[in-house]
């Protein structure tokens, strides 16, 4: 069973929206519907399933819907309809009280401007969502401080969000997030806000961060590049449908239609692409190549075996987590997997 | 939809203003014409306000009143007798306090309040000092303003706080509260104090409930807006962490709101002041008893002094509302 079950959900804003879904269930799009009715289809049949411990990013640009989708998932935005499971349970049949006591322990979110309280201290803020548990100051400090040093913000507790830099009210926010130590966190373009550098650092330190916390994360963002560094999983967004789930390598090597095509046109494959989809199958080395050769584990990526290659012109030997060898990748495999039009190799 | 409510609301009224018509046709006995024929073959009507439609409103209002006097006058006796209570022990107790002392408290809320600005301080003493310095007579006067001036912005905080928060949760209530608001401040104070004398006879008790119907639409504009313009993602914060609507009030809107909230506490007070002393008119004692004996007696002198012991109160009670407010501000810049 998947952590979050999301099954045909459509997302209709506008006066009426029940009246407007045969249309839409009918198969017209988003512009048909707008010239038709004037309601805005924000989201379109969207199913997917996310994994435990996954960092599932949902891309797509401005009108997509991929924000109005993360905000079904703990129910700030209501469905016109379909239904959201979360470890089996309903979130849509939740009454007021359940949902908040679901909201307090099963998520946490992280926003684009950070939505943090900008008359409260960084510790406090950081508290924030143990203070709405109820939980005592003394223990919601120790649970906050422990979070400030996991984020490296040690020393700044005292400090107000305004006199923090974009990135450190950033980290803020995910120390408030983690603090009620929820099952998944919700990230809404949490990087897009930042400079480009930091923002590099902060995509580093999630993924750093994973590796010990291995939480379910939802990750929003308009951005190819951030969604392919970080993702398992991506799900594109097109108008409120969906064009295509898959992991960043099926993206890039398989685009579903030209619209993702398009998109993942001028993406640095070496970047993305990872041994295992580029080796091919081992065949018998010769004395001399096996003198220089090297082993490579089968996810590393293509970046990592390029300068291997081009340096000392060596053929490399792809081994599994046993150690195995599997495969082998030669200068003339990356060249074939670099060349543009060569997209479904 | 919204096209839709237009046209709804078109129909409704213009089935409102048919159905006066007709109602005030038949109703009235003022020189009604005979027939439908009577109205056309003489449309001498036309060229004056015809006095036969007469929309009966100024009776049904009498009425009422003498009908709510009747009824609930059980009713306002008591809130008569418990405003009456607090009023006249509020006042008694500040007579009965020597007036060093009285000017030492007020420079002491003023210290605190403005974060410790001396000039402030004493700037409200001195003001107090002069009230007295004017007239020794008029010191008491002033006691009976404040008292009512105090009692008026506490029940508009007690009725203004609550009927912001709604307005500030619901658009629907919003529209509803706003032209109230609109009437509350347009309609001459006079309109009102005349059932208030009626309601709770003459005395402080009409001329509180006056003044909280003139200056309690400051305080809920401005809570109101200064909820409504906290940040979106903030509040989306608070509800993604699954606070309730009391959590996300007491730990994010109000504190956040406060400096507006301070704003609309203060016009409050400006106004209930210049209403204080407009209610002498219905015998309320107090500075603008002065000022009307000074007008009846054609003594400008009285009216002078009292005049400036008004302005000086309102110096007083000006910086004591505003220093809290200011603070609050220079705090936030002090953080920027």
């Amino acid at each position: 069973m998947s952590k979050i079950e999301i099954r045909n959900i459509y997302k209709i804003f506008g006066p009426d929206p029940t009246s407007v879904m045969p249309l839409v269930k009918g198969g017209a799009n988003k512009q048909e519907v707008m010239d038709q009715t004037g309601h805005v289809v924000g989201l379109d049949d969207v199913s997917l399933d996310i994994n435990e411990g996954e960092i599932f990013v949902i891309m797509g640009l401005s009108g997509s819907g991929k924000s109005t989708l993360i905000r079904h998932l703990n129910r700030l935005i209501e469905p016109t309809s379909g239904s959201i499971i979360v470890d089996g349970e309903n979130v849509l049949k939740l009454d007021a009280k359940q949902l908040a006591r679901f909201r307090q322990s099963k998520m946490a979110m992280v926003f684009q401007r950070f939505g943090l309280l900008p008359h409260k201290n960084i510790i406090e803020n950081v508290g924030f969502g143990l203070q709405i548990q109820m939980v005592s100051e003394a223990k919601r400090n120790a649970a906050a401080q422990e979070k400030i040093d996991l984020v490296g913000l040690t020393g700044f507790e005292k400090q107000y969000p305004d006199q923090l830099s974009g990135g450190m009210q950033q980290r803020v926010g995910l120390a408030r997030a983690l603090a009620t130590d929820p099952d998944i966190l919700l990230m809404d373009e949490a990087f897009s806000a930042l400079d480009p550098l930091i923002r590099t650092d902060m995509q580093r330190r999630l993924l750093e961060l994973q590796t010990s916390l291995k939480k379910t994360i939802v990750f929003i963002t308009h951005d190819l590049d951030e969604a392919l560094f970080l993702g398992d999983r991506i799900c594109i967004l097109e108008g409120g449908r969906i064009a295509q789930i898959g992991t960043p390598e099926d993206i890039i090597l398989s685009p579903a239609d030209d619209y993702v095509a398009a998109f993942v046109g001028d993406v640095n494959k070496a970047k993305v692409l990872r041994a295992k989809s580029v080796m091919v199958s081992p065949r018998k080395l010769t004395a001399a190549e096996s003198k220089k050769s090297v082993q490579m584990p089968v996810n590393a990526l293509l970046e990592d075996l390029m300068p291997i290659v081009l340096k000392q012109g060596n053929i490399i030997e792809i081994i599994d987590d046993a150690g195995t060898v599997v495969g082998q990748v030669g200068g003339a495999d990356i060249a074939a997997a670099l060349e543009k039009d060569n997209l479904s190799a | 939809m919204e096209k839709k409510n237009g046209v709804f609301i078109g129909v409704i009224s213009a089935v409102i203003l048919l159905a006066a018509s007709v109602f005030s046709y038949s109703v009235s006995i003022k020189k009604k014409p005979d027939g439908l024929w009577d109205l056309i073959s003489n449309p001498s009507w036309l060229g004056d306000w015809p006095r036969w439609l007469d929309f009966p409103l100024k009776e049904w209002a009498n009425a009422g009143i003498d009908w709510l006097v009747e009824t609930y006058g059980y009713i306002f006796d008591a809130i008569n007798e418990g405003l009456l209570g607090v009023y006249s022990s509020l006042t008694s107790l500040m007579v009965l306090t020597p007036w060093p002392v009285f000017i030492v408290f007020a420079a002491i809320l003023t210290y605190f309040l403005s974060g410790r600005k001396a000039v402030v301080t004493i700037i409200v003493a001195a003001c107090l000092f002069s009230i007295g310095l004017l007239s020794p007579k008029l010191w008491d006067k002033m006691i009976e303003t404040t008292a009512l001036v105090v009692i008026s912005i506490s029940l508009c905080a007690l009725i203004g706080f609550p009927v912001a928060i709604m307005m500030s949760r619901s658009d629907r209530v919003r529209n509803v509260v706003l032209p109230v608001l609109d009437l509350m401040q347009t309609i001459p104070a006079f309109v009102y104090l005349i059932p208030g004398i009626m309601l709770f006879g003459l005395g402080a008790v009409p001329a509180i409930i006056a003044t909280v119907i003139y200056a309690v639409p400051p305080v809920i504009r401005l809570t109101d807006l200064g909820i409504r313009m906290i940040d979106s993602e903030v509040i989306e914060a608070a509800d993604s962490f699954g606070a309730t609507p009391m959590q996300k009030l007491k730990i994010i809107q109000l504190p956040l709101a406060l400096p507006a909230i301070m704003q609309g506490i203060n016009q409050t007070t400006m106004m209930a002041l210049a209403m204080v002393v407009v209610a002498s008119m219905i015998g309320t004692r107090g500075l603008g008893d002065e000022v009307l004996l000074g007008l009846q007696q054609l003594n400008v002198g009285r009216a002078l002094e009292a005049g400036l012991a008004i302005v000086l109160l309102a110096i007083v009670l000006d910086r004591i509302t505003q220093a809290y407010g200011k603070r609050l501000q220079e705090r936030k810049s002090d953080e920027g």
